[in-house]
């Protein structure tokens, strides 16, 4: 294992492109450096430096496959988010990581796979999405539940509307408002899960979105049979040093950057509703 | 009246039904279909039904100044379009509008209130089903409310 120095020192990534998402949220490709290749597994994520400015916890989301681009899916909401966001082709960003624990993918061969993500929790969604389709014959039923705030907040839509045109994946988006031109559903993500079709005996739930979603939604897993075992969610915190050296992120017994971010809910019970952490 | 009984018994929501009841019910029912972009009933008109979604899609809607339709929720086969009917005023407070090719059952709601009234075995069961969509729509309208994908989310 590196030393604490070495782990807290970032290596100089590039930012290679630069895209819009939707409002306030960009997604960025990042060079690690020529001919490198950078590991990573689904729920992981990295700690990225908008210089002068400071660092932020990123999670990745981007396809493991595609070891030379690290993809990063950022909304700009505070000064280094913001600055971040606003990283254009060639300029320098500081990159630590992977760091966390990962969705579990292997774990979930042989099962249904029900996704249910909310706003912004796509991103760390996503590679555990392009995982499962590549190897799309060794999962049973593949559902992705995404909720939104409204038709264009849409993540990934493109790709999206690619995935639907598969046969092999159930995707339902619902936003939470909506103006007449919209024809899908309106309404809150987990109104989408007693409609989803999966075998509750035999799923694994990997769930990301903002901690009061996801505390409804695995409630109505939890009402379509799935036991808190099979539930996994990616929890978020004040990340700082991401190898659980400042104690930042602790929640409870736990520290989100080591032992997260992603959780098995059995793990988490008790926590979620306790108000002091 | 035989066919409708089997749709009433069948449709999620009404799931458990006595047969005593749902003979009541279907007095009450008739078939309905709309078509995409028709409207079920308008905000402000009287509550005078209410449908049970048998296949195809409903938005419920406002229309706000200055932004048209904006819809806050749809709802889809199983599920009933509704619930202003069972206590005064008896009023619509929002557009219902078919989505798609909607095929529903219709449930006159003075005929049925009636029944309720006669008989409040079977007002209780009514009222139990519809709490409990109450309920659940209220729920999730908190969670709209709280803006949980906003950048506080």
């Amino acid at each position: 294992m590196a030393d604490a120095a070495d782990v807290m020192a970032p290596k100089i990534a590039y930012v290679r492109r630069r895209r819009r998402e939707a409002a306030q949220v960009w997604t960025l490709d990042l060079e690690a450096g020529e001919g490198d290749r950078f590991a990573f597994a689904p729920g992981q994520f990295n700690m990225l430096t908008a210089f002068g400015v400071g660092e932020a916890a990123i999670s990745l989301s981007g396809d493991p496959a595609e070891g030379s681009r690290l993809v990063h899916t950022i909304r700009a909401v505070g000064p280094v988010s913001s600055k971040l966001a606003r990283l254009g082709p060639g300029d320098p960003v500081g990159l630590r990581g992977p760091f966390g624990a990962a969705w579990p993918i292997e774990e979930a061969a042989g099962h249904d796979v029900v996704i249910v993500a909310g706003g912004l929790g796509l991103a760390p969604l996503r590679p555990a999405l392009y995982r499962l389709l590549a190897e799309r014959s060794r999962y049973g039923q593949v559902v992705l539940l995404y909720g939104t705030r409204s038709p264009d907040e849409i993540l990934f839509r493109r790709e999206i509307e690619t995935w639907r045109r598969r046969l092999d994946i159930d995707i339902e988006v619902t936003v939470d408002h909506a103006g007449a031109d919209w024809r899908g559903h309106v309404g809150v993500v987990t109104n989408l899960i007693p409609r989803a079709a999966f075998d509750p005996l035999h799923a694994i739930a990997l769930v990301c979105g903002p901690e009061i979603m996801m505390r409804f939604a695995i409630a109505a897993l939890r009402d379509a049979g799935l036991g808190d075992e099979g539930i996994h969610l990616s929890m978020e915190r004040n990340m700082k040093c991401a190898v659980s050296f400042c104690g930042h992120c602790q929640f409870g017994p736990v520290f989100i950057c080591r032992d997260g971010p992603v959780f098995r809910c059995d793990r988490l019970r008790g926590l979620l509703a306790l108000k002091e952490i | 009246m035989e066919g409708l009984e089997q749709v009433i018994r069948e449709h999620a929501f009404f799931a458990g039904l006595d047969e005593g009841f749902c003979t009541l019910i279907s007095g009450c029912a008739r078939n309905v279909r709309f078509e995409a972009g028709q409207y079920l009933f308008h905000e402000g008109e009287p509550a005078d039904q209410f449908y049970l979604i048998r296949h195809g899609r409903v938005s419920l809607g406002i229309t706000a100044p200055g932004r048209g339709a904006v819809s806050f929720q749809t709802l889809g086969e199983g599920e009933i379009v509704g619930v202003s009917w069972l206590i005064p005023p008896y009023r619509w407070s929002y557009d219902a509008k078919a989505l798609e090719l909607t095929r529903a059952i219709a449930i006159d709601a003075t005929c049925l209130r009636q029944k309720c009234e006669a008989d409040h075995h079977l007002g209780y069961d009514m009222m139990k089903r519809f709490m409990a969509v109450l309920i659940q729509r209220l729920q999730a309208t908190r969670l709209q409310i709280l803006d949980v994908y906003g950048s506080h989310g």
